[in-house]
């Protein structure tokens, strides 16, 4: 099976094999063969992991990024011990201690990495859950009972889909299969390939992708379906027309990377293309104000809301806001105003480009925020008429699971994609040309980079390889479908409370 | 509305190459030769803008480096890795952190805001200044810039007496006496250095800067007489027993007197002779009650401003487990609060306040205004090594800095802190420094946010 496809369709979920783009991926261990090596291939044919392949005749550079690791290697009849010349030599990857950060460590973009290539989680003792940030998801842990508390159900059939209208109130009745959708990122700050990718890959799974506030370029028509528009601030792009095109229409109030503070893309990243869509001028810097000048009340958000609805009269209405010491508040206007969806941005959220004291300091992290709105929303009598959306620090199928079962319906996401892109966390996105990896860039060399097959599979692997983690934690505590999972603290521990938290990785034992 | 408050910056780079987080090690042993290297393709073309300095005696690849990796996964023989500088590492120490040693060099050179792309990849949280987020707002946004005549953001604070109420003759005639006061720009003083490669080259450095962006310098009586063209930015410290004679403190505008038993007799003393003498004492930045009776004691006596000072890390001093400075302040603003002496006198802290977000945190907590010290030495590329502690050699010899050239590096800093200050304050809402104060209620603490959710969640009862 190949990944080649027809650009304007989705293509179908399933998984294929997609290497890096960049030579050799990167690994937690590097396995070195010397000038040593005679070619006798016997390698080849031990390793079960294909770390080593034949080129003709010859031994290939090896794919460490396979590797199990060092322990493997040096048993008896694995590739250390085995080489006739000693040739073969594994340690470990000294390079990957230089990559990421503390919230996407080098193990997480790694094990991202390898669900993006195959679908499948890594085999090595690669962490694919959690990062290093020493709170929040990093702490909370699943309480997994020691046996599966319901033999009866199919892992394969657990259902992991959310609905987007909890209102009843006549409009679309929208049911995504997975309890994710992309959020927004707008042509300008990612290339239209990037943009392409998320939109395609998100589709092939029958979910959503945000277009941010960058416009909606004609090559995302044959996705309407799949997409939610975003008005924001700045208004780029904004026409009655594509408020028409789809099914879902997001608000957006405030970003968590940067929250009360306005967008801004820089006049060089203002090309031809984008200014089109943008309608604007090339070459001049782009301003999206904060706030929505017209907004100073929940009045005058229901007014906003009210003139969406009546320019597309089955669409839902999504509101994106921040997290604010009164978030709860800010959450039961949105609902009051006619929201669908109440999407919470938390302060550790994603970026093109923001200040670094806003991104660190501003408003408080999602994993609060979600509790606090949950509860409220519960006390208020509204909760089952709101579908509570979180996203901002959204990295793993765990932390999905983990902001759902804090209270969450479903979650948004944004940085995973671009890592399962090969996204390196270099934070140099906003600089120059931009994305050295061809992702968050508009510069055509760059953008060239990148297939449009290539970052869509890319991307379904990651989601497919999620959904199945989500399937696997919901059978361990034997929850037929993810929506039993909302709000049920009880399957959570955190490390500052309780001291005799277990593993809760589901590779081991387990099904 | 008064003429807008703007600190002029412009690119002043550093004198001494600055440490890098990371670095490029590039092996030659084993290379294939491709016919297509992987150095040739670099996005950013820094194989071929490498080149050997002199001032270093050493290669310039890892400044330009912007660490894609694109060469580490290319080399198909792995001859290319990428290694976190050990130098960078041990820079610093769990407050001056390589990275904020780093962004503060960063400022100083550009004076702009550091922005980045992607999301904040740092700790959750962690002590002090970083267990707080502070408010935004979902549809207040001040203008910053007061476009078109539009009332902008102002960070004006003030330093002087206050009184508690105005009276008025019968016939609506003002009777009360309005004392002295000082009109700062920005919340930010510039306080005496705790260690450094002094000079009077560095203090005239400090000075200048203070003069250029409209604040004070503190620093020791000894040295204020050296720098008389400065006058009206220098606020002198003293000990009281270093006063010889009165002329002493009638030459400046404002003084600081050091915390002694004899202190409070003292202020006393001044403030009934010369009213509009601006009378600041310097406290040990302690949480104790008895301390606090005193810090209201100094209030009593007609002080003006309450300058409580904590470790070099921000905590109290001579304290094994001391409590941290936004600690200390919540508890001394609310005493004042209790004791209505709140509007009348001035507080400020210094100690641990190292990134321009610190500042807007203290003043939340309590104070009107924060003295900086180590910041203004780093951006004099200053490392935290300490070493001149010992009386070892400053790698960047800070001593023989041009005064004007230090003088640019540190304006550009606070020019960063304060374009960083009005972003945290729009997005707050709030368009005054002055309404900052002791909004205790605008900002989430970790302890409060987590005893809210997780404590009540995940308590576990059994232990």
């Amino acid at each position: 099976m190949s990944y080649k496809n027809i650009w304007s369709q989705a293509p179908s979920a399933e998984v294929v094999n997609t290497p890096t783009r960049f030579g050799r991926a990167l690994g937690k261990y590097a396995v070195i063969v010397s000038d040593a090596c005679n070619n006798c291939l016997r390698c080849v044919a031990i390793c079960p992991e294909k770390v080593f392949q034949a080129q003709g005749s010859k031994l290939a550079a090896p794919l460490d990024h396979l590797c199990l690791g060092i322990e493997c290697s040096r048993k008896t009849n694995r590739c250390v011990l085995n080489c006739p010349q000693d040739a073969i030599k594994v340690g470990y990857n000294s390079s990957s201690k230089a990559l990421g950060d503390s919230r996407w460590t080098p193990e997480l973009l790694m094990s991202t990495w390898h669900m993006a290539e195959t679908g499948q989680l890594p085999k090595s003792d690669i962490e694919y859950r959690v990062g290093a940030t020493e709170g929040g998801f990093d702490k909370l842990r699943f309480r997994f009972p020691k046996k599966a508390p319901r033999k009866d159900l199919d892992v394969d059939t657990i259902d992991t889909s959310i609905s987007l209208n909890k209102r009843h109130d006549g409009r679309l009745d929208i049911s995504i299969p997975v309890p994710v959708y992309g959020g927004g990122m707008s042509f300008g700050s990612i290339s239209q390939t990037t943009m392409l990718s998320r939109i395609r890959a998100f589709a092939a799974w029958k979910s959503f992708t945000c277009t941010g506030e960058g416009g909606y370029p004609e090559a995302l028509y044959p996705f309407d379906d799949n997409i939610i528009t975003q008005v924001a601030t700045g208004l780029f792009g904004v026409k009655e027309e594509t408020i028409q095109r789809v099914k879902i229409i997001e608000f957006k109030y405030a970003q968590g990377a940067k929250p009360g503070l306005g967008g801004h893309l820089l006049g060089s990243k203002v090309t031809e293309a984008v200014a089109r869509i943008r309608e604007t001028v090339p070459g001049s810097s782009l301003f999206s104000p904060f706030p929505f000048h017209s907004v100073y009340s929940v009045e005058d958000h229901k007014k906003h809301v009210d003139w969406i609805k009546a320019i597309n009269t089955r669409a839902l209405v999504s509101v994106k806001v921040s997290t604010p010491s009164d978030v709860d508040m800010v959450a039961i206007g949105s609902y009051y105003a006619g929201a669908h969806i109440v999407h919470l941005d938390g302060s550790y959220g994603g970026t093109g480009a923001a200040p670094d004291v806003a991104k660190k300091n501003i408003a408080m992290p999602i994993e609060y925020a979600i509790p606090k709105v949950h509860n409220f929303l519960v006390n208020e009598g509204v909760r089952d008429q709101v579908t509570l959306i979180a996203s901002g620090g959204i990295r793993t199928a765990y932390d999905i699971a983990k902001a759902i079962a804090l209270g969450a319906d479903g979650v948004v996401t944004g940085t995973p994609e671009l890592v399962a892109l090969e996204c390196i966390r270099c934070h140099n996105c906003e600089s120059g040309r931009g994305c050295a990896r061809g992702i968050a860039t508009t510069d055509l060399e760059l953008v060239a980079l990148m297939d449009l097959a290539w970052g869509t599979q890319r991307i379904i692997n990651m989601l497919s390889c999620w959904r199945d983690q989500l399937r696997q934690i919901l059978y361990r505590l034997g929850l037929p479908s993810i929506k039993d999972l909302v709000g049920k603290t009880e399957v959570l521990g955190h490390l500052d409370y309780s001291s005799n938290l277990e593993d809760d990785d589901i590779r081991s034992s387990g099904k | 509305m008064p003429k807008k408050y703007h600190i002029h910056v412009h690119a002043t780079p550093n004198r001494y190459p600055t440490i890098g987080r990371s670095g490029i090690v590039d092996w030659g042993e084993g290379c294939l030769k491709c016919a297509k290297c992987v150095k040739t393709e670099c996005v950013y073309g820094v194989y071929k803008a490498r080149r050997f300095s002199t001032d270093i005696f050493s290669d310039t690849i890892d400044q330009l480096c912007k660490s894609c990796f694109r060469c580490v996964q290319g080399c198909p023989k792995r001859l290319i890795h990428k290694t976190i500088n050990p130098e960078w590492e041990a820079m610093g120490d769990d407050l001056y952190t390589p990275e904020t040693i780093s962004v503060t060099w960063m400022q100083a050179e550009t004076g702009s805001i550091p922005v980045s792309g992607a999301g904040y990849g740092g700790k959750f949280s962690g002590p002090g200044f970083d267990s707080m987020w502070t408010d935004m707002s979902e549809i207040v946004r001040p203008t910053r810039d007061g476009i078109h005549g539009r009332e902008y953001i102002s960070t004006v604070v003030e330093i002087g007496r206050k009184p508690f109420r105005l009276r008025f003759s019968d016939d609506g005639l003002l009777e009360t006496r309005l004392q002295a006061s000082i009109r700062l720009p920005i919340p930010v003083v510039f306080d005496m250095f705790p260690f450094g490669d002094l000079s009077d080259n560095v203090w005239r450095a400090t000075a200048i800067a203070a003069s250029r962006i409209q604040t004070l310098l503190f620093l020791p009586y000894s040295e204020s007489r050296k720098l008389d063209d400065f006058k009206d930015f220098v606020v002198p410290v003293f000990r009281p027993s270093q006063i010889e004679n009165a002329s002493d403190l009638n030459y400046h505008r404002m003084v600081e007197l050091i915390d002694e038993s004899v202190t409070l007799n003292l202020v006393k003393k001044i403030k009934s002779e010369t009213p509009d003498k601006i009378v600041s004492v310097r406290m040990d930045a302690l949480s104790e009650k008895a301390h606090i009776k005193r810090v209201l004691e100094y209030c009593d006596a007609g002080v003006d401003l309450i300058h409580y000072v904590a470790d070099e890390r921000g905590y109290e001093p001579g304290k094994e487990n001391g409590l941290h400075v936004k600690d200390v302040v919540k508890e001394v603003h609310n005493s004042l609060v209790r004791s209505t002496f709140r509007d009348e006198v001035a507080f400020l802290v210094s100690g641990g306040v190292a990134m321009a977000e610190h500042v807007i945190k203290s003043i939340l907590c309590g104070v009107n205004l924060v003295a900086i010290d180590i910041p203004l030495l780093i951006a004099m590329e200053c490392r935290v090594c300490r070493n001149c502690r010992e009386g070892g050699e400053c790698p960047v010899r800070i001593s023989q800095i041009d005064p004007e050239y230090g003088a640019d590096r540190m304006v550009n800093l606070i020019g960063a802190w304060h374009n960083q200050l009005l972003e945290m304050m729009g997005a707050m809402g709030i368009r005054e420094a002055r309404r900052l104060r002791g909004e205790q209620g605008r900002v989430m603490f970790r302890e409060n946010l987590e005893s809210d959710t997780f404590a009540q969640l995940f308590m576990d009862s059994s232990s």
